[in-house]
C-alpha cells in the first residue's frame, strides 16, 4: 500500500496548517459564511442537521492497522466513539466540533490521511474494487492508477472550483464491476488493446442523483501513459463549459447530454491534441515507482486448504454459509479473501464503534498482513487470509458482529445515513433498513434467493445508491410526511442500468411487506438458475406492479 | 484605487482602472489620462486603433473564451481576468490557456472576486498581478501566495509534476 514520502507529508501538513488558519478566519469573522464553505467541504466539513460532519479521504478504500487505530481514538476524543463507512469508501464523523477538527486533521495526517477534496466541487476520492491485486482475473491492479490519479488531483490549481463535484473510479477486472464505473463522472476500464498494451476504455458522464445516467464511453483506448493528460483535459472542458447556473445541471453527464458523447468527445480530442505531450504525461518510471508500492505481501508457499476446510464446512453449518458467501477466491493459492459484513441487524449500516475498528485493526494485523479494504457495499475486506485459519478467524467474528453471513444478499443493505443525520436527506432510511432485516431474518431464505442488492437513499442525492440497486428505496418527502417509493431493475455492474420506478410511493410501516410481496413475486416467476435481475429483466416491471398495488 | 499584490508578495499601486462593457448601444468609455482594461472581445473589433497603444489592455470574463485572442496576446501589456464569484473556476483554466497555449507573456491580472484562499491556485495558473477585494487584509496576501511549498502537477509556474522531480 502507498507510503507518503517527504513531499506528501509536506502538504499534508502545509494542509492542516492552511485549514487551522482559515478556521481560525471564519471563527473571527474574517472568512464570512459562504467565503469560508467551500474550504470547509474542501477539508470535508459539512454542516448537519445535528452536528458537522467530516469526511475522512480512505483513497481507494485502503487502510492499515495503525491508521484504524487513529480513527477509533478519534471517534473516542472528538466523537460519540463510533463512525460511518461511507458508499464511497470513506470514513465519516458524525458529531466532531468545528474548532476541533484542525487538531483531528493534525491527527490524522500523523498516520498519513487526510479529509482533503471529500466534500465540494473538486476532485473527489477516486475508489476502486475492493478485490484490487488479489483477485484472479484482473488485468493488472488498478490501485497505482488510483494513487497516481489522487496525486494529481490533489489540491490541483486548475479544477479546485468546479462547476460541481466530480468523481472518478478504476476497474481492472473483465468480468466483475465492483467500483460501479459506469455511474461515475468519469469510469476507467483498464483493458488491453490487440497489441496487448495497456490502458483505459473511458467512461464519461455517469451518475446518480437527480437526472442518473449510465455513462457512455468517450473513448475505447486510451494509452496508460496518456491517463493524465486525457484526464487533464476532460476536466478543463467540463471546467470551461459545464454549467454554472443550476446546481441540479451542473454535473459532467448534462454536459455530455448536451454536447452528445461523440460531440463531447471530440471537445476532450480537441483539447487533449494540445496537452498530450505536455509535462503532464506520464512517463513508465513514474507509473513503476507507484507499482512498487503495491506489491505482494510476503504470502508463504501454500497449497489450496481445501481438504481441511471441506472437513470443517461438513462438521459446522453456519461455518460453511459463512464461507460460501463471505469468502471469495484469492489469486494466491492457500489463501482467500474475506468480506466482514458490518449489517448486523440493529445497527445502522456501515456504523462502527470505536472498539470495532480496533478490532478490525487486530484482526487486519493478526490475520491479513496489517491491511484492510472499505468497500463501497460498506463492509470491510480481509484481503489475504491463509485458508487454514479461517475457521479461526470466522469463530472471532461472531462476537464482535461482523460475521453475518449475508453478502451480498437481500440484508446487505447499502444505507446513507438518512434523516437521522442528514440535512439534505428528506426521510430516514436506517430505520427502513432495520425494519428489512428483521423481516428477512431467515439466512436459508436469503441465500435460496440469491444475489440481490438493495439500496435505500434518504433523498435524491442518492448516496444510498438507490438507482442501481436490484431494488432500490428512494426516502421522499410528500407534504411533511416520510414517504418511499421503490425502483426495481437497476446494476452497478458491467451491466449498468438505473432502476425503473415501481409506482406511487409508500409508508415507512408498509415497506417490510412491500419488499415481501416483491421477492414473492420473483420467487413465483424465476427459474431454476435466474437471480432477481435476471427475472426482473425477463419479465419486467408489470407482474411486480400487480402485485404490490394489488 | 484598491492597490495590487504582484506574485512575490509585495504590493504596489494599481494603475488600471476596469472599463466595463457599455450597455448595448452605448460606446466603450475610455477614460483620459489612465491606463485601461477594456473587454477583449471590443479591443480585437478596434485592433487597428488600439494596438500598440501602451496604456491600453483587455480583460476576460469568467464565459469568455480566451481563444479570440489567439495570436494577439502579446501585442497587450496587460490581460485581465474576472472572477464574477471566487467559487467560478473558469478563470483558472482561461489563465493557463493565455500562458500555455497562446504564449502570452506579459501581466495576467486576476480581478474581481480575488479572495486571500485562492491566490496560491491564481499564481499556479499564471496570474502574476492580484486585485484583492478591498475588505480582506492585503498584508495576509504573501503569506497565502506561498501557502504550499510545492504542488502535485505540472502547471503554467513548473514543467516539473512531483513525479518528474521524485524521479531525478
Amino acid at each position: 500500500m502507498y507510503v507518503y514520502d517527504e513531499h506528501d507529508r509536506q502538504m499534508v501538513a502545509e494542509r492542516v496548517a492552511q485549514f487551522r488558519d482559515q478556521t481560525q478566519r471564519a471563527l473571527a469573522g474574517e472568512l464570512a459564511e459562504d467565503e469560508f464553505l467551500p474550504l470547509r467541504l474542501q477539508n470535508g466539513l459539512y454542516v448537519q442537521r445535528l452536528a458537522p460532519m467530516l469526511r475522512i479521504c480512505v483513497p481507494y478504500g485502503m487502510l492499515r492497522s495503525v491508521q484504524l487505530r487513529r480513527l477509533a481514538r478519534i471517534t473516542r476524543d472528538y466523537d460519540k466513539g463510533y463512525a460511518h463507512f461511507t458508499t464511497r469508501q470513506n470514513v465519516q464523523l458524525n458529531w466532531p466540533a468545528l474548532e476541533d477538527v484542525p487538531d483531528i486533521l493534525a491527527e490524522l495526517a500523523e498516520v498519513e490521511m487526510h479529509a482533503n477534496q471529500t466534500s465540494g466541487n473538486c476532485i473527489r476520492n477516486t475508489t476502486t474494487d475492493q478485490f484490487a491485486g488479489v483477485q484472479s482475473d484482473e488485468i493488472t491492479d488498478p490501485r497505482p492508477y488510483c494513487e497516481i490519479i489522487r496525486q494529481w488531483s490533489t489540491f490541483h490549481p486548475e479544477f479546485a472550483f468546479l462547476p460541481r463535484k466530480f468523481k472518478v473510479a478504476v476497474n481492472a477486472s473483465e468480468q466483475t464491476d465492483r467500483a460501479a464505473i459506469r455511474l461515475h463522472d468519469i469510469g476507467l476500464q483498464i483493458v488491453r488493446n490487440d497489441a496487448g498494451d495497456l490502458g483505459f476504455r473511458v467512461h464519461v458522464g455517469g451518475g446518480l442523483g437527480r437526472t442518473p445516467m449510465v455513462a457512455p464511453v468517450i473513448r475505447e483506448f486510451l494509452p496508460e501513459l496518456d491517463l493524465l493528460t486525457y484526464l487533464e483535459a476532460i476536466l478543463r472542458v467540463y471546467n470551461r463549459y459545464g454549467r454554472r447556473d443550476n446546481k441540479f445541471k451542473a454535473r459532467i453527464k448534462i454536459l455530455v447530454k448536451a454536447l452528445t458523447p461523440q460531440g463531447f468527445a471530440e471537445k476532450v480530442e480537441a483539447e487533449w491534441a494540445h496537452i498530450r505531450d505536455s509535462p503532464t504525461r506520464l512517463t513508465p518510471e513514474a507509473i513503476q515507482r507507484i507499482q512498487a508500492y503495491f506489491t505482494e505481501p510476503a504470502y508463504g508457499e501454500l497449497d489450496n486448504a481445501s481438504d481441511l476446510l471441506a472437513q470443517q464446512r461438513f462438521e459446522n453449518r453456519a461455518f460453511d454459509q459463512w464461507l460460501q458467501h463471505n469468502v471469495d477466491t484469492h489469486k494466491k493459492p492457500g489463501y482467500a479473501i474475506v468480506s466482514l459484513t458490518m449489517k448486523k441487524t440493529g445497527t445502522p449500516p456501515g456504523d462502527v464503534t470505536d472498539k470495532q475498528l480496533e478490532q478490525i485493526a487486530d484482526l487486519a494485523d493478526e490475520f491479513s498482513f496489517g491491511e484492510v479494504r472499505v468497500t463501497h457495499q460498506q463492509n470491510v475486506v480481509l484481503a489475504d487470509v491463509r485458508q487454514d485459519r479461517l475457521l479461526e478467524l470466522w469463530q472471532l467474528l461472531g462476537p464482535m458482529g461482523f460475521g453475518t453471513a449475508n453478502l451480498n444478499t437481500l440484508t446487505d443493505i447499502i444505507c446513507c445515513p438518512g434523516g437521522d443525520f442528514c440535512a439534505l436527506a428528506n426521510a430516514k432510511s436506517i430505520p427502513v433498513a432495520e425494519a428489512i432485516q428483521r423481516r428477512f431474518d431467515n439466512l436459508d431464505f436469503l441465500y435460496d434467493l440469491g444475489e440481490i442488492n438493495l439500496n435505500i437513499s434518504g433523498c435524491m442525492n442518492a448516496c444510498g445508491h438507490h438507482h442501481v440497486g436490484s431494488i432500490g428505496v428512494l426516502g421522499v418527502d410528500k407534504k411533511g410526511q416520510e414517504f418511499y417509493q421503490i425502483s426495481l431493475g437497476g446494476s452497478s455492474q458491467h451491466d449498468a442500468s438505473i432502476g425503473k420506478i415501481l409506482g406511487p410511493s409508500f409508508a415507512r410501516d408498509e415497506m417490510p411487506d412491500v419488499i415481501a410481496k416483491i421477492i414473492d413475486v420473483y420467487v413465483n416467476k424465476r427459474t431454476a438458475e435466474e437471480t432477481f435481475l435476471d427475472t426482473y429483466r425477463r419479465v419486467g416491471i408489470d407482474p411486480f406492479k400487480e402485485r404490490v398495488y394489488a | 484605487m484598491p492597490d495590487i499584490i504582484f506574485r512575490d508578495g509585495t504590493v504596489h499601486q494599481n494603475q488600471w482602472v476596469v472599463v466595463p462593457r457599455p450597455d448595448a448601444g452605448e460606446s466603450l468609455d475610455i477614460p483620459e489620462n489612465r491606463r485601461a482594461l477594456i473587454p477583449a472581445d471590443l479591443w480585437l473589433a478596434g485592433r487597428e486603433h488600439f494596438v500598440g497603444k501602451a496604456h491600453i489592455g483587455v480583460w476576460f470574463d469568467s464565459h469568455d473564451e480566451p481563444e479570440i485572442l489567439a495570436g494577439h496576446v502579446n501585442e497587450l501589456p496587460v490581460i485581465a481576468v474576472n472572477f464574477p464569484k471566487f467559487s467560478d473556476g473558469r478563470g483558472y483554466s482561461i489563465a493557463r490557456l493565455l500562458r500555455e497555449r497562446f504564449g502570452y507573456d506579459n501581466e495576467l491580472r486576476a480581478i474581481g472576486d480575488v479572495l486571500l484562499d485562492q491566490l496560491q491556485f491564481m499564481k499556479r495558473c499564471g496570474f502574476d498581478t492580484y486585485e484583492l477585494r478591498p475588505d480582506k487584509d492585503i498584508r495576509k496576501a504573501a503569506g497565502a501566495l506561498n501557502f504550499f511549498s510545492q504542488g502535485y502537477q505540472a502547471a503554467t509556474d513548473t514543467d516539473l509534476p512531483l513525479f518528474r522531480r521524485r524521479a531525478s
